[in-house]
């Protein structure tokens, strides 16, 4: 399987105990404790004020992380395709969709269908950012993360330009917590380029291979944020704040795999 | 497997001039970024399954004598009175007993649309030939199995949980369809569901092109499926923008959509012993309103001049374009001026809802293998149900069927969040 190059320009991270790629890399390196303190729910101020109050949680993480790494990376998100990467959606809407229909179907409110759908906040990112480049909005259940990223980095390769990869999930509310095991709140983000950018953090090269081994989470780290749906994007991001040559495999299906060479080398 | 590879030249120092993004203030469009090139590929099967007909021989027979496949609704407790596209005998559909752990209504039409058309044997075919972890698959749907959902929410347990049948935790998340398939073909290679609302099965096309043009799979198996379910008749219902009769693309006095239900998927190849070519595609953004298309067409018609440029054909090349024409009030308006501003008078274009419904995220799979139906018998449906069209639309909108040689046609998705999609296809490859 051949091999391919690309560039992580641009980072973001936000969970509630790990506000921000600034507290969260120290703390994925093993550096410092996680905060103590949840923080309060990111304001997507991208968004119209009105908006912004209603916004689903998941919109408000997703634009959140979507503009941070798109500041980390020194990027226009005008000139960026896009793509949105989420287990489950919005598992409150959905919880809010299912209560209303088994009671008062009528009484839907057309505000919350409309934000129900899977595309909801790459929808409200291209809108607030004036964006008319192409995104998608795709789920793969245990293995979103991973398919997020490798869409990012096929359209980077297909179409030589930059992407930006958001991924996300939320909390299960309702009966759907029953089924549904994600808690809490992640959202993470990265510019990925075929070329190097002012704030390059690394180099990846990366390939498809069979395999079912999928590269752990350090377990300090997978007890901040590991019951959410988005925690199998855990291992990369670890490898990323560590800043040392690393190999990370994330999963595509049940027996394939992306497997990933970071290098972070600064000088021949 | 080591990343540490000391011995590689530097990547940096930057090389940040290159790069794309341009710094804030400036003024950035598409034309810009000039659409990457394909290879075409070929289609070397296909199924549908929709309320016009299971398989293609009968959606065939249904768009000649133009009978409809709409009926007044019928589904749920309370229906509300508007009219759908219902795929008869979903509910008696009984999956192998292997596959009962996604046993729900979306998957069980998935199964109706695998199982006609002989499609399940041509991927199993293509499966062997090019290996289980060469064959990708690229699934659209927009409500997924959320059916399954809300059927527990109507039966939960008096402690609150869900009923014992429903505990299956794959029925409750979009990749269900996804995951569905995987199992059915037992394919081992990428697996992913595509959820962008409208444009969701159109645009699964264009990501399985790109894995194939990367060398990441040898095939694709393409596809979308989407079922009647309480969250989008009430949903569009709560949104004014379903229609009390039956859908009347583009006329004058439409009153909206009618929601429909479908599945269908495509076998893509590099090569092949015959089939039509997918030629080009193009994606983009309206970047305007959730539930509402840009009023000028900005993003669509960016979608069809990428679709265009990355076949390398222009507007007079195109005999059919087979239209999103959902008659809700602004999207026909909205793609009728567009149709009428960049085709020429030749150019046949119509809606084929009246038969099908808005199939939602099964419409860019279901219109994919009408416009293909096309290609294939030169009968070019016209826009059944509509009498007098609105005057915005150009001489490319028909209400009759004609007959034609379709050699290069459009399939048009746009969606929910401004998300577009158009799909260039081919009885052969340009000369």
């Amino acid at each position: 399987m051949s091999t391919r190059t690309a560039f992580v320009n641009g980072v973001a991270f936000w969970a509630p105990r790990l506000p921000g790629w600034p507290v969260a890399a120290p703390v994925l390196r093993g550096e410092t404790p996680a905060p103590e303190q949840a923080a309060p729910r990111p304001s997507p101020t991208l968004l119209a004020p009105t908006e912004r109050r209603r916004a689903p949680d998941t919109v408000a993480i997703a634009l959140e992380v979507a503009v941070r790494a798109c500041e980390s990376a020194g990027a226009d998100p005008r000139a960026l395709p896009s793509v949105f990467a989420s287990t489950d959606g919005d598992l409150a809407i959905n919880d809010y969709m299912s209560q209303t229909l088994a009671r008062t179907p009528t009484l839907i409110s057309p505000i919350r269908f409309h934000n129900s759908v899977h595309n909801a906040a790459a929808g409200y990112w291209t809108i607030g950012t004036g964006c008319h480049e192409p995104y998608t909005a795709l789920s793969a259940y245990q293995d979103t993360f991973g398919e997020g990223l490798l869409e990012a980095l096929s359209q980077a390769a297909c179409d030589d330009r930059a992407v930006l990869l958001v991924a996300y999930d939320i909390e299960a509310r309702g009966p759907l917590a029953g089924i549904v095991p994600s808690r809490g709140m992640l959202g993470v983000a990265i510019v990925v380029s075929p070329r190097a950018g002012v704030n390059s953090l690394a180099q990846v090269q990366w390939r498809t291979t069979r395999g079912t081994h999928r590269t752990s989470a350090l377990r300090r780290n997978a007890g901040i944020v590991g019951s959410n749906s988005m925690a199998s994007c855990l291992p990369f991001f670890e490898a990323l704040a560590r800043a040392e040559p690393r190999t990370v495999c994330v999963g595509l299906s049940p027996s394939l795999l992306l497997e990933i060479d970071l290098d972070f080398s600064t000088d021949t | 497997m080591s990343s540490c590879r000391p011995q590689r030249p530097s990547w940096r120092p930057v090389d940040g001039c290159k790069e794309r993004g341009r710094g804030p203030g400036k003024k950035v469009t598409s034309a810009a970024n000039p659409v990457s090139r394909m290879a075409p590929l070929r289609i070397t099967g296909q199924s549908i399954a929709c309320a016009a007909g299971l398989g293609l021989p009968a959606v065939a027979t249904a768009l000649r004598t133009r009978a409809s496949g709409l009926r007044q609704n019928d589904f749920g407790e309370s229906p509300l009175p508007i009219w759908i596209g219902r795929v008869a005998g979903v509910e008696a559909i009984a999956l192998p007993g292997h596959l009962a752990e996604w046993d729900c209504r979306n998957n069980r039409l998935a199964w109706l649309a695998l199982t006609s058309d002989g499609f399940l044997e041509r991927a199993r075919i293509a499966r062997d030939r090019h290996g289980p972890d060469r064959v990708a698959l690229v699934m659209g749907t927009s409500t997924s199995s959320i059916g399954a959902t809300e059927e527990a929410y109507r039966r939960l347990l008096p402690d609150g949980q869900y009923p014992e049948d429903l505990r299956r935790p794959i029925v409750h998340t979009p990749h269900s369809l996804g995951d569905f398939v995987r199992a059915a073909l037992g394919l081992e290679g990428i697996v992913v569901t595509v959820g962008t609302a409208c444009s969701s099965s159109a645009k699964v096309f264009a990501q399985a092109e790109r894995f194939m043009r990367l060398g990441l799979a040898d095939a694709a198996v393409v596809g979308g499926v989407d079922t009647l379910c309480g969250s989008v008749l009430f949903g569009f219902n709560s949104l004014e923008l379903v229609s009390p009769e039956p859908c009347r693309p583009f006329d004058r006095a439409r009153r909206g959509i009618s929601i429909g239900e479908a599945g269908g998927f495509a076998l893509l190849e590099r090569d092949g012993e015959g089939g039509p070519w997918l030629l080009g595609y193009g994606e983009s953004s309206d970047a305007h309103h959730m539930s509402s298309p840009h009023p000028q067409g900005l993003g669509a018609r960016l979608a069809i001049r990428h679709a265009l440029e990355r076949a390398g054909l222009t507007p007079d090349a195109i005999d059919y374009i087979n239209l999103h024409g959902t008659a809700s009030q602004k999207n026909d308006e909205v793609e009728a001026r567009l149709v009428a501003g960049m085709f020429p008078a030749r150019t046949l274009a119509s809606s084929t809802k009246g038969w099908t419904g808005h199939t939602l995220g099964a419409a860019g799979i279901v219109e994919a293998a009408i416009t293909l139906l096309a290609m294939e018998t030169g009968l070019v449906p016209g826009t059944l149900n509509a009498q007098d069209l609105d005057p915005v639309c150009g001489p490319q909108i028909r209400i009759e069927n004609t007959v034609a040689d379709v050699r290069y046609a459009l399939s048009n998705s746009f969606g929910f969040g401004g998300s577009n999609c158009s799909l260039l296809f081919g009885q052969s490859r340009p000369g």
